[in-house]
């Protein structure tokens, strides 16, 4: 159980070598080890969907994965999806929307929205829905969060020239 | 339209401003409890009772104890003297001997009840050795329902001879009378299930302990910081100032988070004893066993009626299983049936009992309405079985009743024993305003066609329920405004935050008050070390009353800023005109509030007047009799608020808490079996609404009608999108299936619920 282990992978675009215990959760290394603590946990059981972050491109439960088990992957969370300075189109249509209230949820929404949206810029609402369905907000009822999504898109769209959906 | 507030000019109230909270929590830089951390912190772990019932016969923490890293093993073994009890909010004479000891000695009550506190030097150690501390429990006889624990058919508290806790009367006119001159009288008895708010961030505190200065400090407050600082120095024999609670960024409150609970003391208790940071994150699972159970209720109730649907009087009793323990907030809901069950309507004589009963449940408080939501769900279905037998439209026998401006201010029934608010009166509105604009918006003369029809295989059915929503809750909160060195102006407030966006909110009433830009506000919140005394966010009052401190401690700030200015330009104060920040002279020299630096204000409000918010709700659903799954096609709220500060956090406040009200309606229920044994442990069994459940949620926001009992004319805005959802989603079921002659009495209407009931029907 407390065996120490050494894990090499990239989170938010630099090289990171951390030793962790082999039954520590991504989520604990990214918070507590590497001190991200922008990734919530909000139930530990893979659930709400508030501790997602992105693992080679896909949206991934940070708390469902061990950290050994991101070897050699490239892990993107809320921190690097923000610049320093200003909003993303993304955050900066949850802002006007006002897809947020407590914010507990709310970085989990941001890395699962722009996994789906670089993948498919064009989803439709209840596509939006469908993918968001596995991520729980208790204070806005989702309706803002789901117009904010559908705001985003354009800025997700001229990457994607083709319009796959 | 009434007079406007005397604030003008208004640049930002009213104004849908974007949240300065979203730019740290939309960037990952929020900082809630877990994201902080001590060097020398350990972490704490609860072992907790896994029976419902039993007496403890030993507690072995050998094996614990001898595990890496564990510090300290803490249980009631290790109190010299009495082992204190969790503080009441709510005073009633009875509810003494049914406060809950922070630790179990003797006895344990429900499943998840703490028995011993492991702190080792990581959460997981503490985890790991929370495992190996052996209790011996003598399991005793559970009771887990209301009518078995009123018959004392096995007594929890064997001193105090009985499980109902409390009692509220609560009275108008002359109940009797009413009954005795009635041409129908209506009964009927329906039920509310167990619920909690479940905030999307589990509880979580850090004590901190400084030996030298024995001074206290708990990281991680909510709602109410000062009442909990105030009984925690009590607890700990400390002085007031020596405990301070800081509020750190809050994943949601709902009226369960930030009431004071056993693991606060005992952490604090934990920090003193072993001398350095104690933490603690609740997990989910504990959650369900440890934090405040809401909602599970009961009515035996009539009403009396003329043969037109004037209700003459109502009366009868209400039932709150409030588990184990009266905790800070238990006995509210059960005081706040008798008082607001009948809402928005004219009911002029009333006699409701209301008790507080304890079974071997988790301990139960608060939940976002409490109390009003139960009431109004009882009160709607009151009102459609009254129009069913009169037979009377469901709207109309609504607008008969409905309260109007020529009969404001109303007084609600009187409670009995007083608990300080016992007396309260509807502050102003014309109720069938809200109900009027909720049948055009709602485009009901089109929909009502549908009204019981079956197409496409399922029954649609439409209603309209009313409600209001109690806000501004007393006695007072205070504020105070600092001009920064840098010229930045900083505003302190007693409210806490929650979520709600009380930075912002609060930034907009400064700005407006000052006349100067909202960039330039800092809004400081929650913390006892702003302020010497507050209050806090609880009973839709974080608005109404910090905003209403906001703006006296920026009148006070103003009349000082034309004193220092008079000095420093040398003129009378009566000759300085003070507009946008700025003190001109006569001969055209002037100075800004900016250059003010040191300036400070403090404000009150002090109020013993709630306000209230009134409002109707659409629901149309779709009910498909061969699973018995409701779609909620539309539905529309249309709420008057009195003043609208920010549309943007109201609406939010609105829609959030409409859909949490279809989770309550649909599948939120904390199951537990005869032996009180809790069923659910994680959010893959107690569904809250997901992204997919209810995409038709609309709000209309009025402020036609301001509250006369406070400056900024506001009302709260919190709760009142939950309060009407029951009753209105349950009578638009009951309308759907009214050709098959399904009424169903009790809530959650899940699919198998509500497809046994309509087979039942269809045998019958």
């Amino acid at each position: 159980m407390t065996a120490i282990m050494q894990l090499s992978f990239d989170v938010n675009g630099a090289p990171v070598v951390v030793e962790v215990q082999a039954r520590t959760t991504l989520a604990d290394c990214l918070r507590h080890t590497l001190g991200l603590t922008g990734t919530h946990l909000g139930c530990e059981h893979g659930i709400c969907g508030a501790c997602t972050v992105i693992v080679d491109d896909a949206a991934v439960r940070s708390c469902l994965m061990l950290a050994v088990q991101a070897e050699g992957t490239r892990v993107v969370t809320v921190e690097g999806l923000s610049g320093d300075d200003s909003l993303t189109p993304l955050q900066a249509a949850f802002r006007k929307h006002h897809a947020l209230q407590c914010g507990f949820c709310t970085p989990g929404m941001i890395t699962t929205l722009h996994a789906l949206l670089t993948d498919e810029p064009f989803a439709d609402a209840d596509r939006i829905r469908d993918v968001l369905s596995g991520n729980i907000c208790r204070c806005t009822g989702y309706i803002p969060i789901i117009e904010a999504a559908l705001e985003a898109r354009i800025a997700y769209q001229g990457k994607r020239e083709d319009g796959r959906r | 339209m009434k007079a406007p507030s005397p604030m003008s000019p208004n640049t930002y109230v009213g104004q849908p401003i974007e949240r300065v909270e979203d730019l740290r929590f939309l960037r990952g830089r929020g900082q809630y409890i877990d994201d902080i951390k001590r060097d020398d912190q350990v972490c704490a772990a609860f072992v907790r009772s896994a029976v419902a019932h039993g007496r403890v016969r030993s507690i072995d923490a050998t094996a614990a104890l001898a595990m890496p890293g564990v510090r300290a093993v803490i249980t009631a073994a290790d109190f010299d003297g009495p082992i204190p009890t969790i503080p009441f909010r709510r005073p009633n004479p009875s509810i003494g001997p049914y406060a809950q000891p922070v630790i179990a000695s003797d006895k344990v009550r429900y499943v998840g009840e703490p028995v011993a506190v492991v702190i080792a030097d990581t959460a997981e150690r503490a985890e790991d050795a929370a495992q190996e501390v052996v209790l011996d429990i003598e399991e005793l006889p559970a009771i887990v329902g209301m009518a078995p624990a009123e018959a004392n058919e096995v007594l929890l508290f064997e001193a105090a001879g009985g499980n109902v806790a409390s009692v509220f009367v609560g009275t108008l006119g002359d109940a009797a009378a009413a009954f005795a001159a009635a041409d129908r009288v209506v009964r009927g008895a329906f039920r509310t299930q167990r619920q909690t708010a479940m905030p999307m961030e589990t509880r979580g505190l850090l004590a901190e302990w400084n030996a030298t200065t024995s001074h206290l400090t708990m990281f991680g407050a909510a709602k109410l910081p000062f009442f909990n600082r105030r009984a925690m120095a009590a607890m700990m024999n400390l002085p007031e100032a020596q405990v301070d609670y800081i509020e750190l960024d809050v994943g949601g409150g709902f009226g369960a988070r930030g009431e004071f609970y056993p693991e606060d003391f005992l952490l604090a208790f934990a920090a003193r004893r072993l001398g350095c940071p104690v933490k603690w994150i609740e997990d989910r699972r504990e959650h369900f066993l440890a934090t405040g159970h809401a909602r599970e209720s009961a009515c035996d109730i009539e009403f009396a009626l003329r043969s037109d649907g004037i209700i003459l009087g109502a009366r009868g009793t209400l039932f709150s299983n409030i588990g184990a323990y009266v905790r800070p907030n238990g006995i509210t809901p059960a005081r706040n049936m008798v008082q607001f069950l009948s809402g928005p309507y004219r009911i002029p004589n009333i006699h409701f009992e209301g008790r507080g009963i304890v079974t071997n449940k988790t301990p139960a408080g608060t939940y976002r309405g409490p109390g009003r939501y139960e009431g109004c769900f009882y009160c709607e279905q009151m009102l459609d079985l009254s129009a069913d037998k009169l037979g009377l439209d469901r709207l109309e026998i609504r607008r008969r009743n409905l309260l109007t401006d020529a009969d404001m201010p109303y007084r609600l029934a009187t409670i009995s024993p007083s608990d300080g608010a016992a007396e309260t009166f509807c502050d102003s509105g014309d109720y069938r305003s809200t109900f009027e604009r909720c049948i055009i918006e709602s485009g009901w003369a089109e929909k009502a066609q549908l009204q019981g029809r079956l197409i496409d295989g399922r029954y649609h059915g439409l209603a309209i329920g009313n409600f209001i929503e109690g806000g501004a809750s007393g006695p007072q909160e205070n504020a105070r405004i600092d001009v920064e060195a840098d010229g930045m102006v900083s505003v302190y407030a007693g409210s806490s935050a929650i979520g709600q966006g009380t930075e912002t909110v609060l930034g907009q009433i400064a700005a407006d008050a000052l006349e100067i830009p909202f960039e330039r506000i800092t809004v400081l919140h929650g913390s006892t070390t702003y302020l010497s005394e507050g209050w806090g966010s609880y009973g839709s009052r974080g608005t109404v009353m910090g905003g209403s401190a906001v703006i006296d401690a920026a009148q006070g700030l103003i009349a000082k800023f034309r004193g220092a200015a008079a000095i420093a330009l040398d003129v009378a104060e009566k000759e300085l005109h003070i507009a946008n920040g700025v003190a001109s002279a006569p001969n055209g020299r002037s100075v800004k509030l900016a250059q003010m630096a040191g300036l400070s204000c403090d404000g009150s409000f002090k109020n013993s007047k709630a306000t209230y918010t009134f409002g109707a709700a659409m629901a149309h659903v779709a009910v498909d009799p061969k699973t018995g799954h409701v779609a909620v096609i539309d539905y529309l709220a249309v709420d008057d608020v009195g003043r609208i500060i920010n549309p943007l956090t109201l609406h939010g406040q609105v829609t959030g808490a409409a859909v949490q009200g279809l989770g309550s309606v649909f599948s939120e229920e904390l199951v537990y079996d005869e032996s009180g044994q809790i069923l659910v442990g994680s959010l893959a069994d107690y569904l809250v609404p997901l992204a997919t459940d209810y995409p038709t949620i609309r709000c209309v926001s009025l402020e036609n009608y301001p509250s006369p009992n406070n400056p900024l004319g506001a009302k709260g805005a919190g709760e009142g999108g939950i309060i009407p959802v029951g009753g209105v989603v349950l009578s638009a079921v009951t309308a759907a299936l009214q050709s098959l002659g399904v009424r169903p009495r009790e809530l959650p209407i899940s699919p198998p619920k509500l497809w046994a009931l309509i087979q039942q029907a269809a045998q019958a």
